[in-house]
Parts: structure tokens; sequence; C-alpha cells
């Protein structure tokens, strides 16, 4: 077996921070999470702005989510809920104060597999705690340039999963990975939308070679954690090369830049002065355990084991299959309607090209006209060729197979008309097919671009080469 | 028409007159008032009073006038907690007991006067000045609730509600002559209440007579699902109102005697102790031994609490503001000119009790006290139906007598914190007179037994007339 000596001996931690957005409310009050169209300071009431006297009610439903991600990530999970206050002075805390948890998180000591360096690696989860958004700041042009700063209190009070990984990745690869499993794990669940702004933003721990963690914070992309982790490595080793000692401290990453810049060095840090939120009364959920786990769709490992026995697909496919729950669940509704291994190929090596090149979900695209197609390409009506551009036609212009079909002239032409343009080829073209029968192989390609030619590109070059030599062969036989 | 009345009694008037007259003549009084005891008056409480002639309301408090703390959030109405730093601040919102008081009918005259975010004993640290004793203007009324214990006292309302952190509608109660209750904690929804000391906290009413409390209880009392320490109960408040003490186990706990008391206050009490068994009940001494830590465990606590509630304001979203070239230092100048020196205190002990390397040594050991203090009132109710005690030690001080001296004033609360640290209910009622001031009687009960204290309460007061004298010049 390979084996990832993980030569410069990097530790990575991550702390991902997943706004459960698709509860209808936020964590502590009523108002409705759907803002992201919205003015300003429109998804708010007194709870959540922070009004003196407003207190929180904890959504039930809110805890459930979070009980079932930690049960996702193979978590043990809390007796009865418990809240903190982290008590800090932030213009976007409206409570100057985060209602959090501290020593009783919901969840704790789980584990994800991801497809390491070396084959399967697991990254420990240390614990997920539930806490509160805070509002956003914003301004007006650069920060520099803005005249003032405007709060929105929209996002504030949304309810957070704060997951906390063990330094188990060692290697900003494998950082980007367990992202990418997490982000697909979470949507399987169905509680969180990662297409939404600000859904999804991480924190890292990185160290070197034994030496002090440096934290880079706020870092909202699983490209930028990976571009931040590279860009942190080289610049601790450089620094430890040329005789510097890591110290623990907090940096920013400037995903323009590429680079990390330092914030503050522990020394500063602040006291949270955490004490327990007397605003909240503790929930039991340690009997709801076995209910919500009745309640846990099929998760991408065991989707993807299924989809290899199921539809006897390769594991690559079986992975770019399962890796976002709507890919798997389109792929199944088409299997339903098609051979399912040819629509393996299809979906996965294909039509998820595609819609990545575009950057757009695989909603976009319909599951009868996916098995449309290869319905057209198996029963030899269409090329796999012409496949492929009704695909791109649909997904930039719009329309439908059949007419797409139609517009295009895309229907193979009769095998006759095929062995027509043969004929006629190899007649026009003596010297070439001479050439060819002393070992010239690229006169055949100049052959088969003849035969192309007349048949107006509706055949495709497989059919015509393999008539070309099936003729060839006929004329002169060894 | 207005003055020292019942809700019953005015009730009558508003029969005979209209509501509208006598919302008037509170607002007419209250126009003539010599002890600073409302922030706010609302003038708009005649139009309402006018509204509830024309439409007739058959709500409980139809066309009653009532005074607010000004801790409560009031919908359109100016809630400070008397602090410089919610100046000009109206609430969007109404506190879960202002709905019900307002569906019941009440009218709302104005906002009382408190101790600033209600931590004091006296009404001193007011933003807008002490409010005075009716019974003596060089007095204190107690507090935080000295406001509305006053207005009641002098007839500027009939009957108001307070809030009781570690004594504040108990204090004002016995200092003042008339009866205050802090319920069981859980029994009022804290929803709107500005929060001081969250887990201590309970808002209260105080009135004339103990008939008035328990009508009051029954309107805002009740689980409410915006608060989550709010409690289902069934209770009707009303039917406590028995005259029979008899078989009623008393227990007298000697460490609420200590040191510092006043003896004209122990004799009244003691006074009131053998008339209870002169009507039927039977009492003992008993001992509370953790209560000499509660008073600190109990400022430790509340003012942990309190450094984190008061955070919010910052000045970024409502009230005072200050300037500065950025958030920081807008926010820092905001605090140190809109909290007065004793919030400051509090804050700054509260940080200091909560930060790493104290915490252990402080916030957690008075939590530990406070699960000790609880113990002794469940081991004592084991025997005991209810328990008595001076509620202050003293009759109300001078103003200024103790304003140099925190400590002297935070130790006047010995006999009203271990109550709040427990969670069990306390009435206040007027048992006697030292020097032409009121002594107050503590009833103390079982959680979620404001039954037996009611009813002893109102015993007391159906076979005595202390809480029929008033003020002098407020007669
Ligand atoms: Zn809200």
């Amino acid at each position: 077996m390979m084996v990832y000596d993980n030569p410069d001996g990097v530790k990575i931690g991550l702390e991902i921070h997943v706004q459960l957005n698709k509860l209808n409310t936020k964590l502590f009050c009523a108002c409705s999470t759907d803002y992201h169209n919205s003015e300003p300071n429109t998804h708010v009431c007194p709870v959540c702005l922070g009004l003196p006297g407003s207190l929180p009610v904890l959504n039930r439903r809110a805890v459930e989510f979070a009980m079932k991600v930690g049960l996702a990530l193979n978590c043990e999970i809390v007796e009865q809920t418990q809240f903190h206050r982290k008590n800090y002075y932030y213009p976007d805390l409206p409570k100057g104060f985060q209602i959090t948890q501290y020593d009783f998180p919901i969840a704790s000591n789980g584990k994800v597999v991801i497809d390491g360096e070396d084959g399967e690696h697991i990254i420990r989860i240390k614990r997920a705690h539930m806490e509160e958004d805070p509002g956003k700041l914003m301004h007006i042009g650069s920060i520099e340039k803005s005249k003032g700063t405007l709060i929105n209190y929209n996002r504030s009070g949304m309810a957070l999963i704060e997951i906390v990984t063990e330094p188990d990745m060692r290697s900003p690869k494998e950082a980007r990975r367990f992202l990418d499993k997490l982000r697909s794990i979470m949507e399987y669940l169905d509680v969180f939308d990662g297409d939404l702004e600000g859904a999804m933003r991480v924190d890292a721990n990185i160290s070197v070679m034994g030496g002090e963690r440096v934290e880079v914070k706020n870092i909202s992309s699983h490209k930028g954690v990976e571009k931040a982790a590279l860009y942190e490595i080289m610049r601790q080793k450089n620094f430890v090369r040329r005789g510097g000692k890591v110290v623990l401290e907090t940096r920013h990453f400037d995903e323009l830049r590429g680079v990390t810049l330092s914030m503050r060095s522990k020394e500063e840090e602040h006291d949270y002065r955490y004490f327990p939120e007397p605003d909240l009364v503790p929930l039991r959920v340690a009997d709801k355990v076995p209910e919500i786990i009745k309640t846990l769709p099929e998760l991408p490992d065991a989707k993807r084991k299924r989809f290899k026995t199921q539809y006897g697909m390769a594991d690559m496919h079986a992975k770019a299959l399962t890796s976002d729950i709507k890919v798997a669940n389109f792929y199944e509704e088409v299997a339903q309607l098609v051979d399912p291994k040819a629509a393996a190929v299809w979906v996965a090596d294909i039509l998820k090209g595609e819609l990545n090149y575009r950057d757009i979900s695989v909603d976009a695209f319909k599951v009868e006209d996916m098995a449309e197609i290869i319905r057209f390409v198996s029963s030899g009506n269409i090329t796999e060729r012409s496949g492929v551009e009704i695909i791109r036609t649909i997904l930039d212009k719009g329309g439908d197979p059949a007419s797409i079909v139609k517009e295009k002239g895309l229907v193979k032409v009769e095998e006759n008309i095929v062995t027509k343009a043969v004929d006629e080829t190899l007649e026009e073209n003596p010297e070439a097919l001479q050439d060819y029968l002393r070992g010239k192989e690229k006169s055949l390609n100049f052959l088969v671009g003849q035969v192309m030619k007349k048949t107006a590109g509706r055949s495709d070059a497989k059919t015509a080469r393999e008539m070309l030599l099936d003729k060839i062969k006929k004329l002169s036989p060894k | 028409m207005a003055g020292w009345a019942s809700i019953s009694q005015i009730k009558e008037k508003i029969a005979e007159k209209s509501a509208e007259e006598v919302t008037a003549s509170y607002l007419e009084r209250i126009k003539k008032s010599k002890i600073n005891a409302y922030t706010t008056v609302c003038e708009g409480a005649i139009e309402k009073a006018q509204e509830i002639d024309d439409k007739g309301h058959n709500g409980p408090l139809a066309g009653i006038p009532i005074a607010i703390k000004d801790n409560i959030s009031t919908k359109g109405i100016y809630t400070t907690c008397s602090s410089k730093i919610l100046q000009g601040y109206v609430p969007p919102y109404d506190a879960h007991i202002v709905e019900r008081l307002k569906d019941a009918g009440a009218i709302i005259l104005g906002k009382t006067n408190m101790d600033e975010f209600a931590m004091g004993t006296s009404t001193e640290s007011s933003f807008y000045g002490p409010t005075l004793n009716p019974w003596d203007k060089e007095r204190v009324p107690g507090g935080s609730s000295g406001g509305s214990a006053a207005v009641v006292a002098a007839g500027e309302a009939p009957v108001s509600i307070g809030s009781d952190t570690g004594g504040s509608v108990r204090c004002p109660a016995a200092f003042c002559g008339v009866v205050g209750l802090k319920p069981t904690y859980g029994t009022i929804s804290r929803y709107g209440l500005i929060s001081y000391a969250n887990s201590l906290e309970q808002i209260g009413p105080l009135a004339t007579c103990v008939s008035d409390i328990a009508t009051l209880m029954d309107i805002i009392a009740g689980y409410d699902s915006r608060d989550s320490t709010s409690v289902k109960t069934e209770m009707v408040y009303k039917d406590a109102l028995v005259d029979d003490v008899s078989g009623m186990k008393i227990g007298v706990p000697e460490e609420y005697f200590g040191e510092g008391i006043d003896p004209a206050v122990e004799n009244a009490v003691w006074d009131a102790i053998q008339f209870f068994e002169e009507l039927g009940a039977s009492w003992e001494q008993t001992s509370l031994p953790h209560t000499s830590y509660a008073l600190a465990a109990y400022y430790i606590i509340a003012m942990s609490e309190a450094s984190s509630n008061l955070a919010r304001f910052d000045g970024t979203r409502y009230g005072y503001r200050s300037e500065g070239d950025n958030w920081h230092v807008m926010a820092s100048r905001t605090r140190a000119e809109g909290f007065g020196p004793e919030v400051k205190r509090r804050i700054l002990l509260g940080t200091y009790a909560l930060s790493a390397g104290y915490h252990d040594k402080y916030y957690l050991k008075a939590l530990k006290v406070r699960t000790l203090v609880k113990k002794d009132f469940d081991i004592a109710f084991k025997k005991f139906d209810c328990l008595m005690t001076p509620t202050m030690p003293t009759p109300a001080f001078r103003i200024g007598e103790k304003v140099e001296d925190p400590l002297a004033l935070y130790l006047a609360d010995v006999n009203t914190v271990p109550i709040n640290l427990a969670g069990v209910p306390s009435i206040s009622l007027p048992c006697g007179f030292t020097d032409g001031l009121p002594i107050g009687l503590q009833i103390i009960g079982k959680h979620f037994d404001e039954t037996t204290i009611l009813k002893a309460a109102y015993s007391f007061e159906q076979n005595t007339d202390h809480h029929t004298r008033r003020p002098q010049e407020m007669a």
C-alpha cells in the first residue's frame, strides 16, 4: 500500500462554521431565514436585534438539525443542551455577547473518512457546537474609503453549527477534500444549502514540523482554504529555515493576493468570560437520538458503495456521482429509465463536466432529457458527439433533445449512404489508398475525413473508419 | 378622587363618574407631586380612558390606572431604566405583562423611577435624581423599585408593577408602607423586563392591599412561550384570599434578626408573629445556616450576569450615543458617559468575577453557595408552611446617608437576597411603624406556593390596621 510520509510534518485542523440555512426560522427567534434577496434589516425582531428586555427561545428544529449533523459525523450526542454566553464587543454583535455552546457541545468525538494522500484517511471530529450568527458589516466602496460602516442584522441570529476537527489533515489537498466531503454530507442531510452566500466559513490551524500552530481566520471558500494552507506552509517553512520560530498567532487570508497577514498575537487574545446563558433552560436530547437516527438519509460513503454493487459501475464513477446529493438523485432517476451503466458514464463523465464548466447545478437539466439523449445514442440514431452537442445546447440555449436533433440535423445518416461515400472516396483517391496500404497510417485519417465530408459530418468518425477498413480489407485481402 | 385606593374602590369611582375622570385626577395629582417618582408620565392615558368609557371594556382592570417600572418595555413609551444610556429609547414592543395589563383594560399612567438598571436599594442612583419617601421626604423610598412603591404610597397610582432581583419590590414596599410580592422564579414572564440579573429576578406587583396583589397576579402571571424560564401553573391567586391561618406552621429564622437590626423593627416583627399565633398559627425558631454567605454570593452572581447583560448598550442601535472617530471609541465613550458610577462598579466587579483565573474562585463558588442556600430553604419548608422575617433590618434611611458607602448599602439587602437565590416567593406587608416610618414584615413561601403567603398576609391585614395608615400630607 502507498504510504504518504508527510515530509514537512504538516498538520492542519479546521474550524468550520456551517449555517443551518435550511431552517425556516432563526436559532432563537421566529424571524425568517429567507433574507438573501431582501433589503437590509428587514428580517429582524427584538430578539435578534438584542433589544433591551428581549429573550431567546431555542429553535427545537435547529437542535434536531444539529443532532443530525453530529450523528452523520459519527459523533456522540450530549445528554442535554447547554448554552453559554461568549462575551465580546463588536458592532455586528447586538447583545455584546454571542450565545454559543461551551463545555457541553451538542456533539463530540466523531470522524469522517476522506480520500487522503495515500488512500482512505480518517479525520477526527473533536466537537460540533451550536451558536448564533452575528450580523454583517458592510461598507460603501472599500473599507478605507467608506464614510462609515453599515450594519445589516438580517443574518443576526441565524443558526450555525461549528465543527472543529483534530489536526489530522496532512496537506492542503486533504483539507480541501475534507471540506468537500463535509459539504456533501451537509447537503445530504438537507440542513444546508452551500450555494447561499456566507453559508460556510472556515478557520484553519496550520503547523509544520512540530512548530506552533497559526490560525488563519474566516476563509470563505474551499479553494481559498487550500490556497491559504499552501501559502502558510511555505511561509512557515521559509521562516523556520531562516532560523525563525513560529509563534501562536492569528492571521487573515487576503483572497485576492493569495497571502496571509498577521492580525494579532496570542497575548492579545480575548478573555470571553464564558458563563451559562441564564435565559435558556437545558433541553434533554439524549432520548431523541434513536428517533433522529431513523431520519438520517443514506450518506455519501454508503451511497458510493451501493452504486458500485447495484449498478455495477466503476468506483471512480460512483465517487463522482455521489459527492453531490443532487447529482446522485439525478443519476438514479436516469438509471430507472435507461441502461444504468451508460447513464453512469453520461452523467459522471459528460454532464457533470459540462455543469462544472458552467458552474451550474444539475437542477438546470431534466432527467427525461438526459435519458432521451442516452436512448438516441444507444439506438444508434445519433452519434456520441451529437449527444454532447445536445447537452451543451440545452445548457446554453435551452430546448429539448428531439427538436435539437431535428433543428441541427443530427440524425445519423443511413449506413448505405456511408457505404456509398466510402466507395466514392476510395475510387476518387487511389493514391491515398496506395499510401495507406504501403503503411502510411496518416492516409487513413485523410480518407476518413473525406467520408465525413461527403456525409456532411452526420456519420461519426468511428463508423467511417470501421467501414473504410472493412472495404479496404475486401479490396486487398492478404 | 385620586389617592390611596384599592382596585375595587377605583372601580366604584369609575362606575360613579368615568374612567376618564379617574385617570385625569391621577394625572393631576402626579403633576403636583413633590416626590419625583415618575420618569415619564403618559398624557395619552386620558385618551385610553376615554376609549374605555366610550366602547366599554369587560377586562378585570377596565379603566384602572397603573404605574410601571421604567425597566419594563412599553411600546411607544420611553423605557430608560433611569439611565442616561437609554435616554430617548422608545421600545417598539410591549413586555408580556404590559400586553396582559392592556388586555385587562389597565391604563398606564407612566413609568416609575428606579435605581439605574435596578442596581440599588434606595432609588438614589437614578439618572433622574432620587425619589423621595412619601412618609418623610428626607428619606429614601427604598429600591430599586422606589418609584413604584412611592407612587402607591403617595396615591399617585392605585397599583404598580416593579421588579425584584434581590429585594427590589419588597424593600421599597417595606420602606413606603405598601404591599409588594416577589413571586416564585418562573411565575411571571420576564419577556420585556430589561435584564439586570436574569437568573434572580422576577416582576412583582405593589398595591395598598393584599387583595389587589392577588388581582394583579391573576392577570400578569402565567406561562409565556417567549420566556424559556417561565412555568405553566394553574393557580388562581384570588382563591388565596381567605382569612384563616389556623394550623399554619411558621418558621422564624434566627439569622434574619442579626447584627444591625433596628430594635423597633425587631419588636414590630415579633409582635406580628405573636399575633399570628393569636390567629391560630404556631411558630418556632429555626435556622437557615448558609444565610451569612448569601449576600456575597448574590452580589457576585448578579454583577456577573449584569456585566454581560449591559454589554449591549454601546450607542450603536438605540439610546444615548457619544462621538468618536471609530466604533470602539464611540462605544467606549458612550458607556463612560452613559452609565452612572454604581452601574460601572457592578459591571467592573462582574467582569472581574467572570475573568479567566477568577471565574472558579468567585462565580463558580457563588453558584455553589446558591445551591446551599436553596437547600436551607428546602429543609426548612419540610417543617414549616412559611417563614417570617423583617423585610428590611431598618426603616427607611436618610437620602445621602449611604451613597458614599456601597458596602453599607449592599448590607441592607441581607434579608431579601437569599429569597432570590432560592427562587422562592416572598411578600412584604406593613406590620408597624417607628417614628412615623413604616416597617415591613416578610413572609416567605415554598416554590409556587404563593397561596400560603397570600393567605397569611391577607389574614394579617384583615385583623390589623397598619395598612390603613397613610402618609400625613397624602391622606
Ligand atoms: Zn428575530
